[in-house]
């Protein structure tokens, strides 16, 4: 059963979703990978503010191929999120609630989660072309000179994801894995 | 002699680049169909209905497969009997991938110096060119934009001429099992056996433009491909690595003569969205 879901995401949502719920995500979210991240994390450890309020906000990793003319975005599938966990952890204890990317986590970033009630949810890789039509809206509000990894305003609309690291300390891949895996 | 123009290359490149990545081809579209057949995981079979209908959209509306257009790899075999006129081939390449990608609307995702700076090139070169000479009067492109989450889980190991057939295999399924959900999984699994240490590199390489699931001509190698790829299919991984089945669509080996000290062994694996186009000039 799919559930749908408003972002930005309530402590009450946050509670009621678990690892392997199939989820439609719809509001406001913000992109980011590599590079935004590791300038995000340097501003804090220089007591900078974030170019954005991330309390209570989800972080999309994912960096866009360049819009057609009249399309608000190109293509726009997740990236490989293993590389942001050495920035996750300082941005959930910053007040980030979600992120969204494909790939597993590091413990430090599982951890971080659970500590301060934050999930983890997969978009579908190499599916760029079919996730850009749930992106109704991109704007550019940070960053701007990194190019297709400048941080992102998005307003989506139905986003497909699922839950794979829910605030209970639940994890789909392992889950999923053993249930399928044949010793 | 035969004259081949660099323009004719530059416009070839660029075109195969743009169909690479917005069409997938007809062998991986049904290697994903009997993927979605053959998984017993209903969420797996899921992600396989949304990669094919993302193919569809992608095919209609020239929005790329994937966002990550990739890196630019181009396999050239060269016909010693060609003449290239009107500028040098690998200036002629790196303008094709430099049109076809600003063109198609095209990621740019290289950067200049890896380990520090990483100050984009803006227009997706260098590319990856390799060249091998051949008999004849023809140019083959080969045009692989190569994404870099699956990139990134690639292998090598130069293994003890003790470990054998068996060594090879646990390798192989290990570095599968420990890429996770990382690659874009189905994946396609290139091993590269024998040579040297680059040599197994590029056979694995090579092997991911074979036809999905077509296996290597000699059959003791065809066997070993058969069970690697079915021990990989017993991970559970599956679909997008939320568990499953068909955590492979084919596994591809290349074999090549080695050193009697040495036993190299390399895997590089290729997304479900296995992105490739060749022309032949």
């Amino acid at each position: 059963m799919v559930k749908k879901v408003m972002l930005p995401l309530t402590d009450e949502t946050l509670e009621s979703l678990k690892a392997g719920d199939n989820i439609l995500l719809t509001g406001t979210m913000y992109a980011g990978r590599d590079t935004a991240h590791k300038r995000m994390v340097e501003a804090l450890e220089q007591g900078k503010t974030l170019p954005f309020d991330i309390k209570g906000q989800a972080i999309y990793f994912m960096g866009p191929s360049p819009a057609r003319p009249g399309q608000p975005i190109g293509s726009a599938g997740p990236t490989t999120s293993g590389r942001m966990d050495s920035y996750s952890p300082r941005l959930i204890a910053e007040g980030l609630k979600g992120m969204i990317g494909k790939g597993m986590r590091s413990q430090e970033v599982k951890d971080a989660m659970q500590k301060y009630k934050a999930v983890y949810l997969a978009a579908i890789g190499g599916a760029g072309a079919l996730i850009s039509k749930t992106i109704k809206k991109s704007e550019v509000i940070a960053y701007e000179e990194l190019g297709a990894e400048a941080i992102r305003r998005l307003e989506v609309e139905d986003f497909p994801v699922m839950v794979v690291n829910d605030i209970y300390g639940g994890d789909l891949y392992q889950e999923g894995k053993a249930r399928y895996r044949v010793d | 002699m035969r004259d081949i123009k660099a323009q004719e290359i530059t416009k070839t490149v660029s075109r195969l680049f743009q169909e690479a990545n917005f069409c997938l081809a007809s062998d991986v579209m049904a290697s994903l169909k009997q993927a979605r057949e053959a998984e017993e995981s209903p969420v797996g079979r899921e992600v396989l209905d949304r990669i094919l209908e993302n193919a569809e959209i992608s095919a209609r509306e020239k929005i790329p497969l994937c966002q990550d257009t990739g890196t630019a790899v181009v396999l050239l075999e060269l016909g010693q009997e060609v003449h290239i006129t009107g500028g040098d081939l690998y200036t002629a390449v790196n303008e094709g991938v430099r049109q076809g990608y600003d063109e198609g609307y095209l990621r740019k995702s290289m950067v200049r110096q890896p380990y520090s700076a990483r100050a984009n090139t803006k227009d997706n070169t260098p590319a990856i060119i390799y060249t091998d000479i051949v008999p004849g009067d023809k140019l083959k492109i080969s045009a692989i934009p190569k994404g870099g989450g699956a990139e990134n889980m690639a292998r090598l190991a130069m293994l003890r001429p003790s470990q054998g057939r068996q060594g090879v295999i646990d390798f192989v399924v290990n570095a599968v099992d420990e890429a996770g959900s990382n690659p874009c999984p189905p994946v396609i699994v290139g091993v590269g056996i024998g040579g040297t240490v680059e040599k197994t590199v590029m056979l694995a390489k090579r092997a991911l433009l074979r036809k999905v699931g077509e296996p290597n001509p000699d059959a003791e190698v065809a066997e070993l491909e058969k069970e690697i790829l079915q021990r990989v299919n017993c991970l559970g991984i599956g679909p997008m690595g939320y568990g499953g089945r068909i955590t492979a669509l084919a596994v591809h080996a290349e074999v090549f003569p080695a050193h009697i000290a040495s036993l190299p062994v390399a895997v590089n694996l290729q997304c479900h969205s296995a992105r490739h186009k060749e022309a032949i000039l």
